[in-house]
């Protein structure tokens, strides 16, 4: 037996409102999408209910452009930890007629996400739909609850938003409303990855130093690949480059690094000059784009 | 590491937003990135200087109106600490986003336009922070810069903030006074070479000096229980934890405690934490536990000491901050939920409406409006296990949940 349980106050808010998700509602779900927050996330599920399973599946929106690291991570890692995943792919979605696949230049499959999940959330009556979003991302998400009522269509209405006073979370809602929920709404960039470091955390190769075949668009660093879209005289290169966030590949730019392993990783987070979604391509498309998204009912 | 929680409350034009700005910058904590957008939306408004502002007002209606709506949290951190801003908005009609952003704060800073003085919004942003029992309260007096850094004038607002701290009731908060002008950085993270007469801290380096731990440890403990672990598992077979948070002092392996509201005595088996098992688990420990008897525990229920007991009651009162646009009224019907726990609460007296103001009570009151403030009676269709909020500040508030729309309608501190 130990000593003194020295608690950290941002893992032990995580794993209280995991606990709250699973007492107040019916059907949660984890949203992952194999990247280093929803890792985090099924970290701290397990901590919350320990010794007994993760009392949820995790769902997967695959755009069908991802990382084929990402994948092969996600298999893994649900095999080992006995975890039952849901996938949901946007081709389906296209496929029915539902959303129309963007083209040209800087088209993606990353709006179109929102409609799959959508689906999903009905398909399977979903009620509780936890998300690894921070608030340090992005301005739009600076305003977001812990616990985010959506209506019947999935809209995030930012001006109405219940009040969160103390620990108290109210999960309330109709029937056909959902909520999304934030476990590490209050955690940086910097906390995560502190934490995947110090709990040894597998997390797929692309966060790593790689080589990789690239090409330059807009002082951003893009992916050479079937999914995006290239122009004739965008010359393609090889480059030592690592990923800060994993979307799909049309949407997620790379930074240039020579860091191979988590504390290296830290270091260089540490004295970046560059937010994380500065390399989302994703949020360059206007001042208000994550906003527009969100009260579309994204992640 | 540590996080210490910063409640900002100051009104339009205050500031705030630029003094936060300011504060992100000059601790480097604003990346290129985020810089050159600033840049980029100042050139546009035509600004030949850096409008911090645009670091933090996050909705579309926010830029357009270049005014806060909603409660947005800031991140930084130093060297020693990290930090998280609640920055809320000070129109009188946002009352209820500063209870908000507030509640979680350990200090509050409130900001006085130095060319105007204490103003009415001065004196409801100090009545939110009583209220809420904030003890580390800063004053900044910020546009120092547009009243020729003036020893004369800070001293005379720090005078008339004094006076208005000799009508607050409450008596444990310590109140600093600092000059600042947030446009120009003086005394934010670096002191001000054009206020000399200045002899205290920068803001920083006051904020780096506080304690955050606040005394958990003389605070009584509570245990709500959230959830029950059962893994039904081979290797786990009868296995039963309550799973929760500890608030206020600690538990120990062998304490002798009370489950309510069965009030079966019983002790402490084991406290577990991700498959390890400790002697000791302080304040703010998400854990889970297990008891020597074979009682039966579901959420909601308390776990206390067996000589620490709480309140049990059924009716009491307690101060209302009122949130939502359709008015309390007396009798009205809500879900109240106290930390983990909800019961049925019926209205049965309007108190007094207190003025945010100071200025003293209203006693015939038919209704409670948003963001009105008041001391209220409650009725419940069966007992909670409260302390008051004085005594202990999340066993000793509630919210209101509306019956029809589920929305949080209200906050409470016991009386």
């Amino acid at each position: 037996m130990k000593d003194l349980f020295d608690s950290n106050a941002l893992e032990s808010e995580a794993i209280y409102i995991f606990r709250e998700v699973v007492a107040q509602f019916e059907k949660p779900v984890l949203l992952f999408s194999g990247g280093k927050d929803s890792i985090t996330l099924v970290r701290l599920a397990q901590k919350a209910f320990f010794p007994a399973k993760i009392p949820f599946p995790l769902m997967h929106i695959d755009t069908g452009h991802n990382f084929k690291e990402t994948i092969e991570f996600r298999d893994k890692l649900v095999k080992e930890l006995g975890l039952d995943l849901i996938i949901r792919k946007v081709q389906d979605t296209i496929d029915q007629g539902k959303v129309k696949e963007e083209s040209g230049r800087y088209s993606s499959r990353n709006v179109l996400q929102t409609t799959t999940l959508l689906d999903a959330i009905e398909e399977f009556k979903f009620d509780a739909c936890i998300g690894g979003a921070r608030r340090d991302e992005e301005k739009a998400r600076a305003k977001e609850r812990i616990f985010s009522v959506r209506d019947d269509f999935g809209q995030w209405d930012e001006k109405n938003q219940r009040p969160e006073l103390f620990d108290m979370l109210n999960g309330q809602i109709d029937l056909g409303q959902n909520v999304r929920v934030f476990p590490i709404s209050n955690w940086t960039e910097l906390d995560v990855w502190t934490y995947i470091e110090k709990e040894n955390l597998e997390i797929p190769s692309i966060y790593f130093a790689h080589k990789r075949a690239v090409f330059m668009r807009d002082g951003l660093i893009w992916s050479h690949s079937d999914y995006v879209y290239q122009d004739k005289d965008e010359q393609v290169e090889q480059r030592m480059v690592r990923f800060r966030t994993v979307g799909d590949m049309s949407c997620t730019a790379a930074v240039d690094s020579y860091a191979t392993t988590i504390s290296q990783v830290v270091a260089e987070i540490r004295d970046s000059k560059i937010s994380e979604r500065g390399a989302r391509i994703d949020d360059k498309r206007s001042e208000a784009a994550m906003e527009k998204r969100k009260q579309q009912g994204y992640f | 590491m540590e996080v210490l929680k910063i409640a900002t409350a100051g009104s339009v034009d205050d500031g705030k937003s630029t003094l936060i700005g300011r504060l992100l910058y000059d601790t480097k904590s604003l990346t290129d990135d985020k810089i050159e957008a600033i840049a980029h939306s100042s050139k546009k408004k035509g600004y030949d200087y850096l409008d911090f502002s645009l670091a933090t007002d996050g909705l579309v209606a926010e830029r357009e109106q270049g005014i806060t709506i909603d409660v947005a949290h800031i991140y930084f951190s130093t060297s020693s600490r990290s930090y998280i801003i609640a920055d809320t908005p000070g129109h009188v009609e946002y009352t209820r986003n500063m209870v908000t952003g507030a509640s979680t704060s350990h200090v509050a800073i409130i900001l006085i336009d130095a060319r105007h003085g204490v103003i009415e919004q001065t004196f409801r942003h100090f009545f939110i922070t009583n209220l809420l029992q904030i003890k580390s309260v800063i004053v900044c007096i910020n546009k120092m810069d547009l009243v020729d850094f003036s020893e004369q004038i800070y001293n005379n607002i720090k005078t008339d903030f004094e006076k208005l701290v000799t009508k607050s009731d409450y008596e444990d908060h310590s109140i600093t006074y600092i000059p600042v002008s947030a446009l120009k950085g003086d005394n934010v993270v670096n002191l001000s070479d054009a206020m000399p007469w200045y002899k205290g801290a920068s803001l920083l380096s006051y904020l780096e000096g506080l304690d955050t731990l606040n005394s958990h440890s003389k605070i009584k403990m509570r245990f709500p229980v959230q959830y029950v672990i059962r893994p039904k598992t081979e290797e786990y077979h009868d296995f039963r934890s309550y799973a929760g948070k500890v608030y206020g002092g600690a538990i120990h392996v062998g304490d002798e405690v009370m489950v309510l509201p069965s009030e079966t005595k019983t002790k402490i088996k084991a406290i577990y934490f991700n498959g390890e098992q400790y002697k000791t688990a302080i304040s703010t420990a998400s854990v889970s536990i297990t008891l020597e008897n074979d009682v039966n525990v579901s959420r909601g229920d308390m776990i206390v000491k067996i000589d620490e007991w709480p309140k049990v009651e059924k009716c009491f009162n307690a101060t209302i901050s009122w949130m939502d646009a359709k008015p309390l009224t007396l009798g009205s019907k809500y879900t109240l939920q106290h930390g983990v726990n909800k019961v049925m609460a019926k209205v049965s007296a309007i108190n007094h409406l207190i003025h945010t103001d100071f200025s003293g009570f209203d006693k015939e009151v038919a209704s409670l409006k948003m963001n009105d403030i008041a001391s209220v009676s409650f009725q419940l269709n069966k007992p909670i296990f409260f302390d008051t909020f004085k005594e202990h500040r999340i066993n000793g508030s509630f919210i209101l949940i509306d019956l029809q729309t589920n929305n949080t309608a209200g906050v409470g501190f016991i009386e």
